[in-house]
C-alpha cells in the first residue's frame, strides 16, 4: 500500500518537472546563503534553483566527480579551485555575461590560486582565528596561538576537526608557512598537537557544532572561521575574535561553473545576481563572512567597516597566507599524521 | 523548493514498471489457486537485496583489494597493520627510519571491541531484570514498561543522542543541578565514559525486547512445576527461567554487539571527536582522506569479523529459538 502511494505521489509531482525547464543546477556549503535569495531569482528569472549542499571541500568534490553534468554552479574553496582546475573541471568565466562582476575589489580579482580570477569569482573570504570567551580567558594571553597550549586554559579548547586548518595554524605558530609539505616541519606540528591533546588541553574536535557550544559558555577558546565567530559573537556578548600575530590562513570562497554545466547561461545569470550589491549585501548579512563585494560594503557602511572581524586591518592579513593545494602524494602524509593526533591518548 | 528531485526519465518509466509489477504480486499473493510458484513473490525483494546489498559487498571487495589504478594489491591490508607505511614510502630513506610502525587501525579496533563487549555486558546486566519485569504476567507495571522502551525509539536515534548533549554539558541540566545542590561541575562529556552511555542507552532495547520475547514464549506452567517440586524461587530462576531463555540472550548479544562495534557519530558527538571508534575510521577514509580503497579493507575486515561472530552464536543458537521479535 504504501509503495503504490509513494508512486501516486510521484506521478503527481511528474507536471511540475515538465513545466519548470528553467533550471540552474547549484552546490554549495551547508548555511551560507540567505535562502530567501534563491526565490528572488527564481521570481525574476523564471529559472527554478535547484540547490544542494556539502560540508567539506573533500566531499564536494568527490559529489561533483561522480556526477558529471549533476551541478552548474559550485562553491568550493581557494586551494579547491587550483585542484579542480588541475583536474580540467572547471569552464572559463565569460565577464561579458557577467556584468556585476564589477563589483568585485581589486585585491581580489587576481588570485594565486587561479590568474587573473579566469575561472572563478569570489562569493565571499574570510581569516581563521580564535574565538574567545572574555569572562574566562585574559585578552592578553590570546595575542599568540600558543594560548591553544597554555595550561590556564586545561581542557577549554575546542579545536577543528579540520586538517589544513589546525596544522596551518600550528605551523604559524612554530613560525612556518601554512603550506608547508616537508616532513619534518609535519612532523613537529604533529608532535605538538598530539602534546596538546595528551596534555589534556583539547575539549573535543568539532566543525559546526562549535559555534553554538561557544555562545552557550561550554568552553573557553575555539580554533574558527571568521563567519561563524561572528555569527557567535552576535549571540553572546562576552565572546570576541582575534587572529594571533603570528599570523593566519586568509581565504576566498569562489563561485565556479564547471565545464560540463548543462545549463551554462542559468549558471551566468545565477552568479551575476549574487555579484548584484542589494543580495551581495543581504547575502553577507545573513552569514555573516566577509564580502568581496565594493557596492555590498559600500551599503553597509560603517556598520561593516568598522568591524574588526569582517573587515581585519592591512597589518593583520600581512601575515595571513593563502592556502596552496596541497598535491594528493603529500596529503596522505598530512592524512597519516592527522590520524595519529586525532587517536592519540 | 526542498523537495524537488529532478531524475532522467527512465528512472520514472521504472518506477511505473516496478509499480506495475508489485500490484501484479500483490493480487496474484491474495488470491490462491493460480498456479505460480510462490517463491515468485520474493523476487522483489531479492532483486532489492542484491542491488543494495550482494552487488556493494562485491564492490566493496573489489576496492579492499586494488589500488587507485584499479591494479591488484595487499597494500591496504598491509597499510591497517602498519598506517604509517604509505608515508614511510613517500617521505624517502631519510625519515623513514625515524617513522615507527603505526598502531592506530590496530588500536582503534580494539579499542572497538572493548567499548562493544563493555556495551553489550553492562545492557545485559541491567537489560535481563527489565526483560524479566516485563515479562512476570503479575505485574501490570510490565505492559507500560514496554511501552516506555518503544516509545523513545520511535524519534530517530540521531536526534536522542544529541539530545543526551544538553543534559552533559558543563552548563548542562546534570551539572546545573549538581550546582544548584552545592556540588562542583562534573566533566561529563567529550569522553569515553560518555560515548559508552550514548551506545547502552541506544542499543539496550535491541537486548531486552529478545530476552523479553523469549521470557514471555515460556510455558508458566514449567516455573510452576519447579515450585511444585521443591524449588524455592531463586532456584526456579536459576535451574528453568534462566537457561529456557538463553536462546533470546544470545540473540540480545548478537543485536547489541554488532551495532556497537561498528559504531559512529556516537564518539563524534559524544566523545568530541576525542575517541575514534572503527566506525569514525572508516568513515573518515572515505569521506575525509577520500581514500576508498583502504575505506574498503577496513570495511571487509569489519565485515569479516562480524560473521565470525556471528557463527560463533549461531553454534550456541543452533535453531534460532532467541531471534527476538515484536
Amino acid at each position: 500500500m504504501k509503495k503504490i502511494f509513494s508512486l501516486l505521489l510521484v506521478c503527481c509531482m511528474l507536471p511540475v518537472f515538465a513545466l519548470a525547464d528553467e533550471v540552474v543546477n547549484v552546490f554549495n556549503w551547508e548555511d551560507y546563503i540567505d535562502e530567501s535569495v534563491l526565490q528572488e531569482f527564481t521570481v525574476e528569472t523564471g529559472i527554478r534553483v535547484n540547490y544542494m549542499r556539502f560540508t567539506t571541500n573533500e566531499d564536494m568534490i568527490v559529489q561533483v566527480e561522480t556526477n558529471p553534468g549533476g551541478f552548474d554552479v559550485v562553491f568550493p574553496s581557494d586551494y579547491m579551485v587550483e585542484r579542480m582546475l588541475a583536474k580540467g573541471l572547471l569552464a572559463e568565466i565569460n565577464y561579458d555575461h557577467i556584468p556585476n562582476a564589477k563589483y568585485i575589489l581589486e585585491n581580489l580579482r587576481n588570485p594565486d590560486y587561479d590568474p587573473d580570477g579566469a575561472h572563478s569569482i569570489p562569493y565571499m573570504w574570510g581569516t581563521v582565528g580564535i574565538l574567545y570567551n572574555k569572562t574566562m580567558v585574559d585578552p592578553a594571553d590570546v595575542n599568540t596561538w600558543g594560548v591553544l597550549w597554555n595550561e590556564k586554559y586545561r581542557g577549554t579548547v575546542f579545536m577543528l576537526d579540520s586538517i589544513r586548518d589546525t596544522f596551518g595554524v600550528t605551523l604559524k605558530y612554530l613560525g612556518y608557512s601554512v603550506n608547508s609539505r616537508e616532513y619534518p616541519l609535519l612532523k613537529e606540528v604533529a608532535d605538538k598537537l598530539v602534546e596538546q591533546k595528551t596534555s589534556g588541553m583539547v575539549k573535543a574536535y568539532q566543525v559546526d557544532e562549535t559555534k553554538d557550544k561557544m555562545v552557550a559558555g561550554e568552553g573557553a577558546l575555539a580554533l574558527m572561521w571568521s563567519g561563524d565567530a561572528q555569527y557567535a559573537i552576535d549571540l553572546n556578548d562576552d565572546l570576541d575574535y582575534v587572529v594571533p600575530k603570528e599570523g593566519s590562513n586568509v581565504w576566498v570562497d569562489p563561485m565556479v561553473i564547471l565545464k560540463d554545466a548543462r545549463n551554462l547561461e542559468n549558471a551566468e545569470k545565477f552568479i551575476d545576481f549574487l555579484c548584484r550589491p542589494e543580495v551581495a549585501q543581504k547575502n553577507c548579512e545573513e552569514i555573516r563572512y566577509s564580502s568581496p563585494n565594493s557596492g555590498a560594503i559600500e551599503l553597509m557602511g560603517e556598520e561593516y567597516t568598522s568591524n574588526s572581524v569582517l573587515n581585519p586591518s592591512q597589518e593583520t592579513l600581512a601575515n595571513c597566507e593563502f592556502f596552496i593545494d596541497i598535491p594528493e602524494k603529500e596529503l596522505k602524509v598530512y592524512n597519516a599524521l592527522w590520524t595519529e593526533v586525532k587517536n592519540a591518548k | 523548493m526542498r523537495y524537488d528531485v529532478t531524475l532522467p526519465w527512465w528512472a520514472y518509466t521504472l518506477m511505473g514498471v516496478g509499480g506495475l509489477c508489485f500490484v501484479v504480486l500483490v493480487i496474484l499473493s491474495i488470491r490462491r489457486n493460480h498456479g505460480i510458484k510462490r517463491s515468485l513473490f520474493a523476487s522483489p525483494y531479492t532483486l532489492w537485496m542484491i542491488l543494495f546489498t550482494v552487488l556493494p559487498c562485491i564492490l566493496i571487495g573489489y576496492y579492499a583489494f586494488t589500488d587507485t589504478d584499479g591494479n591488484f594489491t595487499f597494500a591496504n591490508f598491509r597499510h591497517f597493520w602498519d598506517s604509517n607505511a604509505e608515508m614511510k614510502e613517500i617521505v624517502g630513506e631519510e625519515f623513514a627510519s625515524s617513522i615507527p610502525r603505526g598502531t592506530v587501525n590496530v588500536d582503534t579496533l580494539v579499542y572497538s571491541l572493548w567499548m562493544a563487549f563493555l556495551c553489550t555486558a553492562i545492557s545485559l546486566v541491567l537489560g535481563y531484570p527489565a526483560a524479566l519485569f516485563m515479562a512476570d504476567r503479575d505485574m501490570k507495571l510490565g505492559a507500560s514498561l514496554v511501552i516506555l522502551f518503544v516509545v523513545p525509539m520511535w524519534m530517530n536515534f540521531l536526534l536522542r543522542t544529541i539530545a543526551w548533549m544538553s543534559l552533559l554539558e558543563d552548563n548542562g541540566l546534570i551539572n546545573q543541578l549538581l550546582v544548584a545542590v552545592g556540588l562542583p561541575r562534573a566533566q561529563l562529556m567529550y569522553n569515553s565514559p560518555a560515548v559508552l552511555l550514548g551506545m547502552i542507552y541506544n542499543y539496550m532495547p535491541f537486548m531486552v525486547f529478545p530476552i523479553y520475547t523469549s521470557l514471555s514464549k515460556q510455558d508458566i506452567s514449567l516455573s510452576e512445576a519447579a515450585a511444585d517440586l521443591g524449588c524455592s524461587s531463586f532456584q526456579t530462576l536459576t535451574r528453568v527461567t534462566i537457561p529456557l531463555s538463553l536462546p533470546g540472550v544470545i540473540s540480545g548479544i548478537t543485536m547489541v554487539f554488532m551495532p556497537s562495534v561498528t559504531t559512529f557519530f556516537i564518539p563524534r558527538v559524544l566523545g568530541g571527536g576525542n575517541t575514534m571508534m572503527f566506525g569514525d575510521l572508516i568513515e573518515s577514509k572515505f569521506l575525509t582522506e577520500g581514500n576508498w580503497n583502504g575505506g574498503s579493507a577496513l570495511s571487509l575486515l569489519m565485515m569479516l569479523l562480524i560473521l565470525i561472530s556471528l557463527s560463533i552464536l549461531r553454534k550456541a543458537d543452533p535453531n534460532g529459538e532467541g531471534s527476538g521479535r515484536i
